[in-house]
């Protein structure tokens, strides 16, 4: 397979298993294992596969074209460091997969955790193979999005929900800083292409950016660390199912940060600067990780103090910018995690099995499961750094790079002593993890009998444990290589020699690595007993929680700062918003027209145009009036719009569009009604706003608005003066004009402008009206109605009191006698629309009329069914199925635009031809008509449910009250 | 000759139909009651068409005869909602 071909797959199967993953039945706990494993395997296969490659010819790239006018490539490439990740990545994910299936209790939901976990790990791949930086931060979110939630999986759990967030909001944050840094680096070099950063370290260096993007670069690569001082996030994500801890915070996820400090080591370190701030920050992680870690009553706690102890130790080896450093913190990299994967699954099966991770509650286990004891006790020797496991080494490296002076400061003399004392620390907590959980004495309230795993849910450790030992007993002729390659491809030729050997004679480090563990050692015999009744957290630093000032700052930021905004600068009254927005709408036109001149032409008047002005005062009166009505009398407002909206309709016509004058005419239709249903809902009139002693200051706010009102109104109509009076430039419309014909094969421009030419367009407007119509249907499915508008109106009283009051008569005669000749007259006019719509639909592509135009005239149809005899009546006899026609013609007009595909043409390509019909004669048939029927239906379906909406709402009432009657009479 | 003829005759014909607009415009405002208001309104739409009607004779096509036709079929469903309202307080029961 060709490498590029590899590298794509990598990142993508994971992605493709996630989405696979999420559609199991939630019980299929072997099937989605079997199918995370695939993926993984596949992703450890394709690793390996390129690995000759890498040696031979350095870096294996793919690419796709994304963005290639901004110079952004979805680019991968794969190099030694590279792969050793991607090894790790897919590798502890095998064994992870494998854990989870097993750790992982019936009645969680399966689906879920494994196409998170899939995802997560592809993500992280992506952020390992990234070969451009935007694509990198693509990622790295991405990585933050899913860790989000694997570690809120369990959301019923207020710690899980609380973890998750913070986890997000931090390196959320970090990412946004990331992405700043990331942008200032493409700016200095000119390019987002990483092998391009990488070569250009002095450019980068010399340039006055230089400071900002580090900063911004590093509190990317700090949060995602947990490096001192946003470490306080990772201890509360343990609150993550085991497997998303021991994945997270071994391998993945806090290793992204290092990753990426390593990854830009070359280009970016070396300075005083950088020295300073990524040494500050992991001497500080190293120290008080370590130190807090001996602290904490659980397991998981003690392991995530210990992580950001060990990434403190990372980000220090890399602050001190000599190639040993780097080394060092690779080979660690690695080494940390097989050891703290491994600490972390035998953490869940203590808690698996015994039902606590609390410390000073568990104890005694050795005699229950043995072989978890030992392989535990081999891994945290490793973290410990006892010889003949692989942390020995690295930690070796790591001392023997600390004696020496980088950048001669009092960072760098302190040091070695913080060296020592830090692993001291380490050596404390991880004796106090061994004695107090396997040793001592068996308390005799475990929630639960204890005994050994199942052995595949012991074997990923196991497998881990070996290599711990293997790697520190002969680390030259195993991860040897592997580091070589991994180094060779950040160092390039400046890779130095080194060896990785257990004995290098008597050295100082080596007395280093004693001192740390006979320190270590005497320090847990001096806190044994107050450790065992101790309470959670270290003295002295118990009281400052990062939790605390981070929840405080969160509390001030989000709460009370927006409150305060909100208080000071909003307001829910809607007078002073709109009165602000035409302010700001006409000082921000008046601006530039008053610097720049109208141009005015001059004004000129003959008789032809004499019907047209006529025609225009009546809809300028129109329209007044329902402006100066709209507040007291809606009826009437809407009287005077529909007048007002009729005189438009026809000043279309008089400008030759009878496409949208039929549109329009009929929308103004069916609004009219809509708005009409809508009345009976809104509340009465309220009196006590009649009174004729208005205030001096309210008549002169009137006064002032509308001032404001007339000088808005009176600048729109000289703007469109202006605009309307001067020669049209060339526009976009020549071209459809010409076009339309011999490509769309339709006569009419503005149809074929909306299921042709423009027709992705249409297609998402279409979609909005669905879900809009879906949105005013789901809003009336709550609706309840004011107090005074839910008993019937009046007029129904009234009749229906005359109705019973007379003997003669039965209750609703006078409704069904009613409008009884028109109601027939409308009864029989619903095939008649229903030729008008299809006329109009068959005729949209050569003359006016359309899918959408035929859709508004056939909900009229609709429409006069209900008015004419009530919604039971029509639905006791038609089909109305809104929703149903919503779907189908969304579904018809994407299938259409899809169907192209088949032919080679891009989405939503039409062909067209007309075809001979017997009785109908030539009719166009363009496949757009297919596309056009989509619109119709969905324009329908939209229509009639909004009105259905607002129908059923006087059925649903009636029904309550009949309910509420028929309780009554019970009781 | 006769062209003229026609001409004057549909401009007055507008100009007729444009009083008569006005007028229901006026019962639209004056009222008194809200049925004379939907009345005037009715009558606004029936004018309207006709006015659409000389527009097509005028410019000599028969392509907006297709907005007097969605008067003429339709103009009447907001007349009835209306209708409807006054008599029963809501148009759809």
């Amino acid at each position: 397979m060709a490498k590029d071909t590899s590298l794509i797959l990598m990142i993508f199967l994971p992605f493709i298993g996630s989405a696979m993953a999420a559609f199991f039945p939630s019980n299929a706990r072997n099937a989605e294992a079997w199918l995370a494993g695939a993926v993984t395997v596949c992703g450890l296969v394709l690793a390996s596969m390129c690995y000759p490659a890498i040696v031979a010819e350095g870096p294996v790239r793919a690419q796709i074209e994304w963005l290639p006018t901004l110079g952004l490539n979805f680019t991968l490439r794969m190099d030694g460091f590279a792969w050793l990740f991607a090894m790790l990545v897919s590798g502890i994910g095998f064994l992870v997969v494998l854990y989870a299936r097993y750790y992982m209790s019936p009645e969680d939901p399966i689906p879920r955790f494994y196409a998170f976990f899939l995802a997560f790990m592809g993500a992280m791949l992506g952020i390992v193979l990234s070969g451009n930086l935007i694509l990198l931060v693509v990622f790295w979110e991405l990585t933050s999005i899913f860790s989000f939630l694997l570690i809120g999986y369990w959301y019923h759990n207020a710690n899980a929900r609380d973890g998750a967030r913070m986890a997000l909001t931090v390196t959320g944050i970090g990412g946004l800083c990331l992405l700043a840094g990331v942008l200032l680096i493409g700016h200095i070099v000119g390019s987002y292409d990483l092998d391009v950063v990488l070569a250009s370290g002095d450019l980068i260096r010399s340039s006055d950016l230089y400071l900002p993007a580090l900063i911004l670069f590093l509190l990317g690569a700090l949060t995602k660390s947990a490096q001192f001082p946003f470490h306080f996030w990772l201890p509360n994500a343990m609150a993550a199912p085991t497997p998303v801890s021991a994945y997270l915070h071994s391998a993945t996820m806090v290793k992204a940060g290092v990753f990426l400090m390593a990854r830009f080591w070359p280009v970016l370190a070396g300075t005083y600067e950088w020295f300073w701030i990524v040494g500050f920050a992991g001497m500080a992680s190293l120290l008080l990780g370590a130190y807090f870690a001996i602290f904490q009553r659980d397991i998981k706690g003690l392991l995530a103090y210990s992580t950001i102890s060990h990434l403190g130790l990372i980000t220090l080896l890399l602050s001190l910018g000599s190639p040993l450093g780097l080394i060092a913190a690779i080979f660690h990299m690695t080494n940390h995690a097989t050891f703290k994967a491994s600490l972390f699954m035998a953490a869940g099966i203590i808690d698996h099995e015994t039902g606590t991770r609390d410390m000073q509650r568990l104890g005694g286990l050795f005699r229950f499961m043995p072989f978890t004891a030992t392989l535990a006790m081999v891994a945290s020797a490793a973290m410990a750094g006892v010889p003949l496991l692989n942390g020995f080494l690295s930690k070796e490296m790591f001392f023997a790079e600390a004696i020496e002076t980088h950048a001669d400061s009092i960072l760098d003399r302190v040091a070695p002593y913080v060296a020592v004392l830090a692993s001291a620390f380490a050596v404390t907590y991880s004796i106090r993890f061994i004695h107090g959980v396997f040793f001592g004495k068996l308390p005799d309230d475990l929630p639960r009998e204890p005994h050994e795993p199942p052995f595949l849910m012991r074997f990923p450790i196991q497998l881990l444990v070996l290599t711990c030992l293997v790697v520190g007993i002969v680390p030259g002729l195993t991860i040897g290589p592997f580091l070589h390659t991994a180094v060779t491809s950040v160092l390039g030729l400046a890779t130095p020699e080194y060896s990785l050997a257990i004995w290098h004679g008597v050295t100082l480090p080596l007395l280093m690595s004693f001192l740390a563990l006979l320190g270590g050692a005497l320090l847990y015999l001096l806190l044994k007993n107050y450790l065992a009744h101790c309470e959670e957290g270290p003295p002295y630093f118990r009281q400052l929680k990062g939790q605390r000032i981070f929840e405080r700052v969160m509390v001030a930021v989000s709460w009370r700062g927006a409150r305060f905004l909100e208080n000071r600068l909003g307001t829910r009254r809607l007078q002073p918003q709109l009165r602000l927005l035409v302010a700001v709408a006409l000082i921000a036109a008046a601006w530039p027209l008053y610097h720049m001149s109208f141009g005015l032409a001059a004004f000129s008047w003959n008789l032809d145009d004499a019907v047209f002005s006529g025609l225009w005062a009546i809809g300028i009166f129109c329209a007044v009036g329902a402006a100066y009505q709209a507040k007291f009398h809606r009826l009437v407002a809407l009287i005077f719009l529909g007048g007002a909206g009729l005189v438009t309709c026809t000043t279309f016509v008089w400008f030759s569009a009878p496409d949208l004058a039929v549109t329009q005419l009929l929308v103004e239709i069916v609004t009219t009604v809509l708005i009409l249903l809508g009345l009976r809902w809104l509340p009465k009139r309220s009196e006590e706003f009649q009174t004729d002693a208005i205030r001096m200051a309210a008549r002169l706010r009137r006064y002032r608005d509308l001032a404001i009102a007339v000088a808005a109104g009176g600048g729109m109509t000289l703007v469109a003066y202006a605009v309307m009076t001067r020669a049209a430039p060339p526009t976009i419309a020549d071209y459809f004009l010409e076009k339309a014909y011999t490509e769309g094969g339709g006569r009419n421009v503005v149809n074929v402008i909306l299921v042709d030419f423009r027709g992705f367009d249409t297609f998402g407007e279409i979609t909005v009206l669905g879900i809009v119509a879906l949105t005013v249907f789901s809003l009336f499915r709550r609706f309840r109605p004011a107090p005074d508008s839910v008993e019937s109106p009046e007029q129904q009283r009234v009749q229906n009191a005359t109705d019973e009051a007379r003997p003669d008569r039965t209750a609703g005669e006078t409704v069904s006698d009613y409008l009884l000749i028109p109601a027939v007259i409308m009864q029989w006019l619903f095939p008649v629309i229903i030729v008008l719509a299809a006329y109009l639909f068959f005729r949209g592509h050569d003359l006016p009329g359309g899918g959408f135009a035929a859709g508004v005239a056939m909900a009229a149809a609709f429409i006069l069914q209900y008015l004419a005899a009530g919604t039971r009546w029509v639905e006791d006899r038609l089909r109305v199925l809104p929703l149903n026609w919503i779907g189908f013609g969304l579904l018809l007009a994407a299938l259409v635009g899809m169907g192209s595909w088949l032919f080679g043409y891009p989405f939503l390509t039409s062909h067209s031809q007309y075809v001979e019909l017997p009785l109908i004669g030539s009719i166009p048939v363009a496949s757009a008509i297919l596309f056009d029927l989509g619109v119709f239906s969905l324009v329908l379906g939209a229509t009639v449910l909004m009105l259905i909406a607002f129908a059923h709402q006087s059925v649903r009432r009636l029904r309550a009250s009949r309910i509420a009657a028929a309780e009554e009479e019970t009781a | 000759m006769s062209a003229t003829i026609l001409i004057w005759s549909i401009t007055v014909a507008q100009l007729f139909l444009l009083a008569a607009m006005a007028c229901a415009v006026a019962r639209m405002v004056l009222g008194p009651r809200a049925q004379d208001r939907v009345l005037g309104f009715d009558a606004l739409y029936v004018c309207a068409m006709l006015l659409l009607l000389t527009f097509g004779i005028r410019t000599g096509t028969t392509i907006y005869f297709e907005a007097a036709l969605v008067i003429s079929l339709l103009g009447f469903v907001s007349t009835v909602a209306l209708a409807k309202f006054l008599m029963r307080g809501e148009v759809i029961e």
